[in-house]
């Protein structure tokens, strides 16, 4: 009898499948149902952002920002803000500071509500998707009434933030957060408990402490592991270090330490929202400083010297002076950091952003790897992935 | 000719009209099952379900098979054509054929025999080719794995429900499923019922019934999250609405015969007035409605099994949990000489 060769099937997942989050293309190489090899193929959703921006002001490079990761667009912003003013040594107004701190923990609640509900629905539950979007469309709505989009919303600015919280949405915040613990419960008893859930998720994918670092993890997937890593507490930013949270901590680092992880997180930040509320200060919200932020309108009707200045920010944009910097945030999805090099004009020499996605989509191929082919789709929504940062 | 017309074309008349008057209402049945799917699925997800076409989106379900009736039938170029189409036609035809011994009443039953059970039990074992050759036919990778995983779902499932069937046939005495019906009557209404006596069956008899049909949480073959659509994934237009409507249809035959084994068929739960004036027909409607109520439920509330946790349970937990009752039945059976004759 002739020798058969065994070949493995190689089986194409994505881009156009319905588990694939966005235009993720894997191929899987398989061995029954046994996976044996990840390939990940990216770049399908690639719009060369980095290099775009190197063509903008500051200001204009912003909205790309809410383009990266759009399930928490704020959260982008932010970094990209935090490193501008480094380079320009700015102050930003203390009311300021705390309305991008509630905002970002709003995006985050955004991002890890969509990523848990995705998570159940990789594994077959439907139901949470729907309860999770009925309160993630009150989140977009917060978006819409503080800048009027309800996804991209370009509301920070280097030096503050767009416009004042208008009249009203301090107290539908504060609704939604007694509010939503409910429906977070709801969600959890679908879930934590539900014994198929478990079995889908206990130890899949799990991810030590020394592979974590060493493929650049961060965010919920470092923690997962136990080391309790976040920016928010590392090296405070904006008015973080003044506020009372505990940052979660995985102990296997599974997928399913990283669903609680992220229930959690979400939990924690309703707590830091209401902080922000409470101590939020009266006061301008975006720096007065007429090399740093454009002059509000009401100036303009009335003073000449306010008129040059917002057509010189609105054309040649602010002068940043030489340097470079790397700031990092803790955005929803792990460390977002932002590269940027200055060479004293009013566009950035370079700009390099460090997406979070991109280090966690590394790790496919190894967190899948003698898994089952379900356990892939499972690992994947736990590794939550946003093709919009992963290609840039 | 006057015999002829009488002993040939007349039954063969007859028999035709009994045939139209069980598929119609059952394709209705069926329609209205997704509809009812959709509704029910929707009010738990916070959401409306079907409202615009028709009264309260009534006319829905003959929108969508409007829409998929006029629709292209494509068939992939390295497709078997043959096999191709002809997988979706037994699967439909396979779910309407086992509905000639179901007793919808005392005596509302097209063909009354008795191995009516071991007929069903054929039928549904056959029910694995259609999905077996579409997934094979297809010539693409996904309904490949799909039919794969679904062959072995439905044999080890079938496996438990051959040993759920026997425990209530040991019961009964005999294969007929009116008679199984029949066995269930008496002066204590819904407590003669087998679901009591036989309550760990009746869990085992629907859980595997889920697995049987391709229901969540045991909806490997399909799942989309996996395998795309499963076996069905290169499948459009009527071709893919065979299959549908044959899945549902086996959703209402496994709830019909969870129904006659273990909920009393079309007996009322208490023999007096005014439950015993409803007809028979309407109370096994009913039974089977509230059953498929549960299948719809399950499928809003769980997650999907994992392909190897699903044979587990099929093969370590259900086949031993059932064999072990066969055994402990017919030995209380025949300790208590209740053996039926």
């Amino acid at each position: 009898m002739a020798e058969v060769e065994i070949k493995n099937y190689t089986l194409n997942f994505g881009p156009q499948h319905p588990a694939a989050h966005g235009v993720l293309r894997m191929v899987l190489e398989l061995d029954g149902e046994l996976v044996e090899r990840v390939d990940s193929h990216i770049g399908l959703l690639h719009r060369g952002t980095e290099k775009l921006i190197e063509n903008k002001t500051y200001m204009q490079a912003m909205p790309y920002f809410d383009r990266l990761d759009y399930s928490a667009p704020m959260a982008q912003e932010h970094g990209f803000v935090l490193a501008a003013e480094k380079l320009i040594g700015c102050e930003v107004p203390r009311r300021a500071q705390f309305i991008r701190v509630l905002y970002a923990e709003i995006s985050r609640l955004m991002n890890h509500l969509m990523n848990v509900c995705a998570q159940a629905m990789d594994v077959g539950a439907t139901t949470p998707m729907l309860w999770g979007f009925v309160e993630r469309e009150t989140l977009m709505e917060f978006y819409e009434r503080v800048c009027g989009a309800r996804m991209h919303a370009a509301y920070f600015r280097v030096g503050g933030v767009h416009q004042d919280l208008p009249e009203g949405l301090e107290d539908d915040i504060r609704t939604f957060i007694k509010e939503f613990p409910k429906v977070l419960d709801d969600i959890s008893t679908l879930l934590t408990e539900n014994r198929i859930f478990k079995q889908r998720n206990v130890d899949i994918g799990v991810v030590t402490q020394e592979e974590a670092m060493a493929w650049g993890f961060s965010g919920v997937m470092l923690r997962s592991t136990g080391l309790p890593w976040d920016i928010r507490k590392a090296q405070p930013y904006d008015v973080y270090g003044e506020l009372d949270f505990d940052i979660p901590v995985g102990l296997n680092g599974d997928c399913f330490d990283r669903y609680l992880m992220r229930m959690e997180e979400m939990r924690q930040s309703m707590k830091i929202m209401e902080q922000c509320l409470d101590n939020m200060p009266e006061g301008p919200v975006l720096s007065e400083d007429p090399k740093v932020a454009p002059p509000r309108r009401t100036e303009m009707k009335t003073s000449m010297e306010a008129l040059i200045n917002h057509f010189k920010h609105y054309t040649e944009g602010v002068r940043v002076p030489a340097g470079e910097t790397y700031t990092a945030i803790e955005a929803p999805k792990g460390e977002f950091g932002v590269y940027l090099v200055s060479d004293g004009s009013s566009k950035p020499y370079r700009c390099k952003i460090r997406a979070p996605g991109f280090a966690h989509l590394q790790g496919m191929d190894f967190l899948t790897r003698g898994h089952m082919l379900a356990d892939a789709s499972a690992i994947l929504g736990s590794l939550d992935i946003v093709f919009g940062e992963v290609d840039r | 000719m006057v015999e002829f017309w009488n002993s040939y074309l007349l039954p063969t008349v007859i028999i035709l009209a009994q045939i139209l008057a069980i598929v119609v209402p059952m394709l209705i049945a069926m329609a209205y099952l997704t509809l009812y799917e959709r509704k029910v699925m929707g009010a738990m997800q916070l959401r409306k379900g079907p409202n615009v076409v028709g009264l309260f989106g009534m006319l829905q379900p003959f929108a969508d098979g409007a829409k998929l009736f006029f629709k292209e039938t494509i068939i992939p170029t390295g497709a078997n054509k043959f096999l191709f189409l002809l997988a979706p036609m037994i699967t439909f035809f396979l779910a309407l054929i086992a509905w000639a011994v179901i007793p919808f009443d005392d005596g509302w039953v097209l063909a009354d025999i008795n191995v009516g059970i071991l007929y069903l039990f054929a039928i549904s074992s056959l029910g694995v080719y259609g999905i077996i050759i579409s997934g094979w036919a297809s010539n693409s990778r996904y309904p490949f794995l799909g039919a794969l995983r679904s062959a072995a779902q439905m044999v080890s499932y079938e496996v438990s429900i051959g040993f759920v069937i026997i425990t209530v046939l040991l019961c009964v005495g005999s294969l007929n499923l009116s008679e199984i019906v029949r066995a269930q009557s008496g002066d204590l209404g819904i407590l003669n019922w087998y679901f009591i006596p036989l309550f760990p069956m009746f869990i085992i008899f629907f859980v595997s019934i889920l697995a049987e049909t391709n229901r969540h949480p045991f909806d490997l073959p399909e799942s989309e999250a996996e395998l795309v659509a499963g076996y069905q994934t290169e499948y459009s237009s009527m071709a893919f609405a065979l299959f549908f409507l044959g899945e549902y249809m086996n959703m209402i035959l496994m709830c019909a015969l969870c129904t006659i084994l273990f909920l009393g068929g079309w007996l009322p739960p208490v023999d007096i007035a005014p439950f015993n004036w409803i007809p028979g027909v309407i109370w096994f409607g009913i039974k089977v409605a509230a059953l498929l109520f549960v299948f719809i439920w399950v499928r809003a509330t769980l997650p999907r099994y994992r392909y190897d946790q699903l044979m587990r349970l099929g093969w370590k937990v259900f086949l031993p949990i059932s064999l072990f009752w066969v055994v402990v039945t017919a030995g209380f059976l025949v300790a208590f000489d209740m053996v039926p004759a």
